[in-house]
Order: structure tokens, then C-alpha cells, then sequence
């Protein structure tokens, strides 16, 4: 597709140029609030030590702290850049939980271009404060209620606005799936997560992380972690999907863990999807998690061994929100309290006095509503 | 289901086109979802436009994430994949509707993960023989990833590819290369069933596909035509003219009122038909 091409030369160019490198750096110092922090989870590692008899160093770095409080904005930031150096008039994406959607309306606000959301219908429902959020930015959010009207059916909808109006309009993908160049452009975004990380948790531990996790919808936040640690086989990279009801219901989002290769949104990499072809329904408690395809990359590092993949149910991510929350004041997103959900697994496979990062993708606020309706009168106890 | 030893056509598909051109007249080419509304209806509307003078008729495969389509073919998708339709059941179909029409063209039109998962080699082993004459893949890009160009090649099929307003030369000459049948040229950038777009710029850009293919496959124009109007200003410049939203919406309007789509479906293809000349 043309368009890509478009993309790809366009990425090729600026990501090299210093203007544009300066330009993105300042912009995620003084507006994304960057570099957020890596803090100790010292209660978490007491906890785990209680419960499961190890003793590990657990760091939390903190894409919470981002603007509009999750780690999309790094990604947004760059392709507003880029949509302004190529001309464009108009912005759309396509959200899950609503953050991605929010993270481009923010920067469409920022740059004075218009700017329109494709959200599942579905998700528009789930995620109704995000919804409000985009609006209060000045977007317009199209509910998208075809196929099972989730963040695939939005990605869609988005695709066919983007090839209908392709001359005008750039398409801020939010993750590392979709076509080239999009895996390659969202993971050099955001590997800036895994840059800081690296140099934080050298200057507070003196020494590279054991091992690092990360929850995995459509891949952008563990691939920005990851990338700062891949080369180092010392540390272990994993990703946490969502297991939903459960892997052996039908009612999951586990697409390395249980999915197989196939074509989706323009990229080869695993898929969920039936004997036919057909594509499942993905089903996770985190809408952001509720993806039936996954980046290629990861599907890579799956099949080179390089980064190992767990699952975490709907309830194990209720249970590990609860325990973050509770341990050391930080509600995360759903989404990310899926990796906090991994930790107890991850933990198992490592010695003593070993060190592991999680990535704190987002903050729960917009999560709220879902949880109070499953913990219901429990979370007041 | 080959083609004759000895047949002046290298394929039922470039016979469908060389049939029309010796009659005077320019190709219909006519898209419809398999197993919309269903599986049997399906199979009668694919044979009733067959006899209303389709010379080629596009099998939608239904699929759960048809994101080159418009709101009709994917209403028509939905439609059909509610009532079971699939790949497996539009290769089904494809053979039933060969078992009546021994002589239409039938290309198998969809994406690419329901081939990808048989693999390609099995699937066009699968089309073959159910009587399809050929495929086309819409997320598939031939030129880069020849494997399903060389599949249906074994298998004596024809890859039909597609071709964007925004496709740049160097680009046409690859997808050409690896074509059989004939090239379809979507007439705008988008997704299905939208408007007509200029047809200066969309006849000069179907002379340049030409010379850029050396002449070698006809070319038929698709995407925006509903009427037999547009299909005959159309077929001023092309060497075939396809039908798709325009046809399901058809199909869809009497399906909702109550009544048999076959027969309004046929009427719509004969006008279609008659424009051509
Ligand atoms: C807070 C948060 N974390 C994670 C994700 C999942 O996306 P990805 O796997 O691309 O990081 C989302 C998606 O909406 C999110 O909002």
C-alpha cells in the first residue's frame, strides 16, 4: 500500500534527523512528563516473600505517571511529529480501553489538527470516562458496533478511513501490530520506556535487572521495555496476556498462548482464530488486553525463545490490582495489573535476591466502574 | 473442469473475457458474498446471474474482519458468516454452482488468514477442485510473497490481483508478472461500495495498467459501480466492468422486506448486462 510506503520512507527519514529526535525529546520531557520513575516495591517484595518463600528486589517503572496517565502517549507524541512533517490535515486511531484514543487526542489538541476515534461499541460502553475524556479534547468518537465491536473491529474501521482519505489523514496507530512500518515505528517509540529503565535500575541496583515483565494486548508497552534489555541475555523477558475466564474456556485473550500463526490487520504473527480461519473473539476483563492478534515481534521472541509469555485471568488481575493498590498506593490500570498478576510465576524461576522490573503500563482510573462492579461490596473490606 | 487440450484460452477466465470481446461487447464482472443470506440462496442467486449474463462471477469468502469493505459487503458478511458461511463453505459452494454451470468463470475473492491457515498450497488444491478458476486475495500482496501466485499456478488457477489508483508503476509491472486472468483496478483509494470517482482520470490510469502490463491481461474496473449507467460509461474505457455493493444491496433490500432475492437479483444483473452492449 502506497500509504505505507509513504510511512515507511517517512520514518526511515526523520527518525534519524536530529531536529526531529530534539523536537521528540523535548516534547517527552516537558509534556509526557518523561523520564518516569522506576520505584522500589519494597511491601510487594515482602509480600511475595511471605506467600511464596522468595526474597526478590521488585521495581515498578512508571508509565502511570505519564500524561493522561499510561505509556500510549510516548507513541503518540512521535507520530504527531510525524503527521505534521508529512502534512497531514487530519488525525484518526483506534482505541481499546480508551487510553490510546485519549493519548491521540491529546496530542491532535496539543498540534491544533482534528481528530477522530474508532472505538468498539462495546468498549464505548466499558470505558464510558475515557469516551467523555476524548470529547473533552475535542475529538469525535465514532462507536464502531460491526463484528464483535472491540478494539479489532475499531482497528477496521480506522484502516478503512485511513484508505479512503489516505491523502489527508495520518492513522496513529497504537500498538506494535497493524502493517509495517507501524510494529517497527510504535516499538522504537516506545523503547525509551526500556532505555530509562536500564540506566535507573544500574544506578539503583548497580547492576541489569534479572528479569522483566510486562503485560501484552497488542504488545506496545513490553516491546518499549524489552527493547532496552534484548541484547542482554542475562535478563529475562515476560509477557503477561490475558487469560481472561480462564485458557481453557474460549474466553481469553491469550493469542501467544493459545493462538496460531495467521494474517491479521496486515501483519503475519499469531492470531486467535478458528480452523476455518475465522477470528475469535477475544475476551479479557481489561479492554486494552482484548485483542485476538499480537505484534510480530513478539511472536518472534515467542518462537525464538528469547521472551517467554504467561497468561493471568480476569480474577488473578483483579486479585493483584487489589495487592498493588494496597501494598504501595498505586491502582494500576487492568491492563497492567496483569503483569503485577505474572509476578508470583516469574518469581519461581529465579534465585534469590534477584531483581525484576514490571512495567506499570497505566494508572486504574479508568477502571474503576469495572472494578467496583466485580469486587462490588468486597472492595470496601 | 481444465480447459480442453488444445483450448485457445489459457484459462475459463481469459475465455470469459475473449468470449465477450468477440461479441462485441465488455466483460460483467459480479461479486457476491457466498452464503449470503444463506447457503442455498446463495447458490441459486451465483447461477441466476450466471444466466442473467454475468461472465465472472467474484465468490466473496466470508470473513470476520473484512477491513477493505464497506458497510454492504460487510453487512453481507455478517449475514452470511450468521448463517455458517466460511471458507469452507464457499469452496462448497463454489462446487455446487459448478455442478449447474459448467461454463462461468468463478474467482474465489477474499483475505488472507483463511488461506493462510490451510495453507496455500492446500487451499488452491481445495479451489481447484471445487471448479474455481482462480483467486483473489485482497491482503495477500502477491508481488512480495509469491506463494500464493505459485500455488494456484500448479494448479493451473489464476491469481487475480488488485490495483490501486496509488500503486506506482514499478508496482504494477511486479503484480502484473505474477497475474493470470485478468487485473482488477479499483477505481479509488477506500473500501467498497463507495462513490464513482472521475472517470477521465480513472480511464487514463486504465490505459497506463495497460501498457504497463504490456497489454498481456484485460482489465476490468471495479469499486463505486451501481447502476447501468455507470457501468456503461465504464465499459467505454475498460475491458470489464465489476458489480459488487451495488448487487448485495440488492439482495439485502429484498431479503429485509420478506421476499426471494433471486429474481430481482437476475433483473439487476440483465440491465447490467444490456449497458455493456
Ligand atoms: C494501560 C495499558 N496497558 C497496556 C495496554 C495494552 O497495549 P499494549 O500491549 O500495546 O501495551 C493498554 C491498551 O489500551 C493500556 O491502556
Amino acid at each position: 500500500m502506497p500509504a505505507l510506503e509513504e510511512l515507511t520512507a517517512a520514518w526511515e527519514r526523520f527518525s534519524r534527523d536530529p531536529t526531529f529526535r530534539a523536537e521528540l525529546d523535548r516534547l517527552l520531557r516537558d509534556y509526557v512528563g518523561r523520564p518516569t520513575p522506576l520505584t522500589e516495591a519494597a511491601r510487594l517484595a515482602d509480600h511475595l516473600a511471605r506467600a511464596e518463600g522468595r526474597r526478590l528486589r521488585v521495581f515498578l517503572k512508571r508509565e502511570d505517571l505519564c500524561h493522561t496517565g499510561s505509556h500510549k502517549l510516548n507513541n503518540c507524541v512521535g507520530q504527531i511529529l510525524l503527521a505534521q512533517r508529512l502534512g497531514k490535515k487530519r488525525i484518526i486511531a483506534e482505541t481499546g480501553a480508551g487510553q490510546h484514543g485519549v493519548a491521540t487526542a491529546t496530542v491532535a489538541a496539543l498540534f491544533g489538527i482534528p481528530c477522530e476515534i474508532y472505538m468498539g461499541s462495546v468498549d464505548v460502553e466499558r470505558q464510558s470516562l475515557n469516551v467523555f475524556r476524548m470529547q473533552l479534547l475535542g475529538a469525535k468518537v465514532h462507536a464502531v458496533k460491526d463484528g464483535t465491536a472491540t478494539l479489532k473491529d475499531a482497528m477496521n474501521e480506522a484502516m478503512r478511513d485511513w484508505v479512503t482519505n489516505v491523502g489527508t489523514t495520518h492513522y496513529v496507530l497504537g500498538t506494535v501490530a497493524g502493517p509495517h512500518p507501524y510494529p517497527t515505528m510504535v516499538g522504537e517509540l516506545q523503547s525509551v520506556i526500556g532505555r530509562e529503565a536500564r540506566a535507573q535500575i544500574q544506578s539503583a541496583t548497580g547492576r541489569l535487572a534479572d528479569a522483566c515483565l510486562a503485560c501484552v494486548g497488542g504488545g506496545s508497552n513490553a516491546m518499549g521495555l524489552f527493547r532496552g534489555f534484548l541484547d542482554d541475555p542475562g535478563v529475562q523477558l515476560f509477557g503477561v496476556e490475558a487469560a481472561g475466564e480462564g485458557l481453557d474456556t474460549t474466553h481469553h485473550a491469550a493469542t501467544l498462548g493459545k493462538g496460531r500463526p495467521g494474517v491479521l490487520h496486515g501483519a503475519r504473527s499469531y492470531v486467535l482464530c478458528d480452523d476455518d480461519g475465522q477470528i475469535s473473539e477475544a475476551h479479557s476483563i481489561s479492554a486494552g488486553l482484548d485483542y485476538p492478534g499480537v505484534g510480530p515481534e513478539h511472536s518472534y521472541l515467542r518462537d525464538s525463545g528469547r521472551a517467554k509469555y504467561l497468561a493471568a485471568t480476569d480474577r488473578e488481575a483483579l486479585a493483584a490490582c487489589r495487592l498493588l493498590a494496597r501494598c504501595e498506593g498505586i491502582i494500576p490500570a487492568l491492563e497492567s495489573a496483569h503483569a503485577v498478576a505474572g509476578l508470583p510465576r516469574v518469581a519461581e524461576q529465579l534465585p534469590d535476591g534477584a531483581s525484576v522490573i514490571i512495567n506499570i503500563s497505566g494508572r486504574g482510573d479508568k477502571d474503576m466502574g469495572t472494578i467496583a462492579k466485580y469486587f462490588g461490596a468486597e472492595v470496601s473490606s | 473442469m481444465t480447459n480442453p487440450p488444445g483450448s485457445p484460452f489459457p484459462s475459463r477466465i481469459a475465455g470469459a473475457f475473449a468470449k465477450a470481446r468477440s461479441q462485441g461487447r465488455k466483460a460483467l464482472v459480479l461479486y457476491l458474498t457466498g452464503c449470503d443470506p444463506d447457503f442455498e440462496t446463495s447458490r441459486r442467486l451465483l447461477l441466476a446471474a450466471a444466466r442473467a449474463g454475468a461472465d465472472v462471477l467474484e465468490l466473496g469468502v466470508p470473513w470476520s474482519d473484512p477491513s477493505a469493505d464497506g458497510p454492504a459487503i460487510q453487512a453481507a458478511m455478517r449475514r452470511a458468516l450468521a448463517a455458517g458461511g466460511g471458507m469452507g463453505t464457499a469452496l462448497d459452494l463454489c462446487r455446487a454452482v459448478r455442478a449447474d454451470n459448467a461454463d462461468v468463470a468463478v474467482v474465489l475473492f477474499g483475505y488472507a488468514n483463511p488461506i493462510f491457515v490451510r495453507g496455500a498450497a492446500k487451499f488452491a488444491a481445495q479451489a481447484k477442485q471445487a471448479g474455481a478458476d482462480g483467486a483473489l486475495c485482497v491482503d495477500w500482496p502477491a508481488d512480495e510473497d509469491p506463494e500464493l501466485a505459485q500455488a494456484l499456478s500448479q494448479q493451473g488457477l489464476d491469481l487475480v490481483p488488485l490495483i490501486a489508483p496509488t500503486s506506482t508503476p514499478e508496482r504494477v509491472k511486479a503484480i502484473a508478472a505474477v497475474a493470470g486472468g485478468f487485473l482488477y483496478y479499483v477505481s479509488l483509494t477506500g473500501i467498497t461500495g463507495s462513490q464513482l470517482p472521475n472517470l477521465d482520470e480513472t480511464s487514463a490510469r486504465v490505459r497506463q495498467v495497460r501498457e504497463l502490463s504490456g497489454g498481456r491481461l484485460p482489465v476490468a474496473v471495479g469499486f463505486g459501480i451501481a447502476t447501468p449507467a455507470d457501468a456503461r460509461a465504464v465499459a467505454g474505457f475498460a475491458d470489464g466492468v465489476v458489480v459488487g455493493s451495488a448487487a448485495v444491496r440488492v439482495i439485502e433490500r429484498a431479503v429485509a422486506a420478506g421476499r426471494d432475492p433471486v429474481p430481482e437479483l437476475e433483473a439487476f444483473v440483465g440491465e447490467l448486462r444490456a449497458a455493456l452492449g
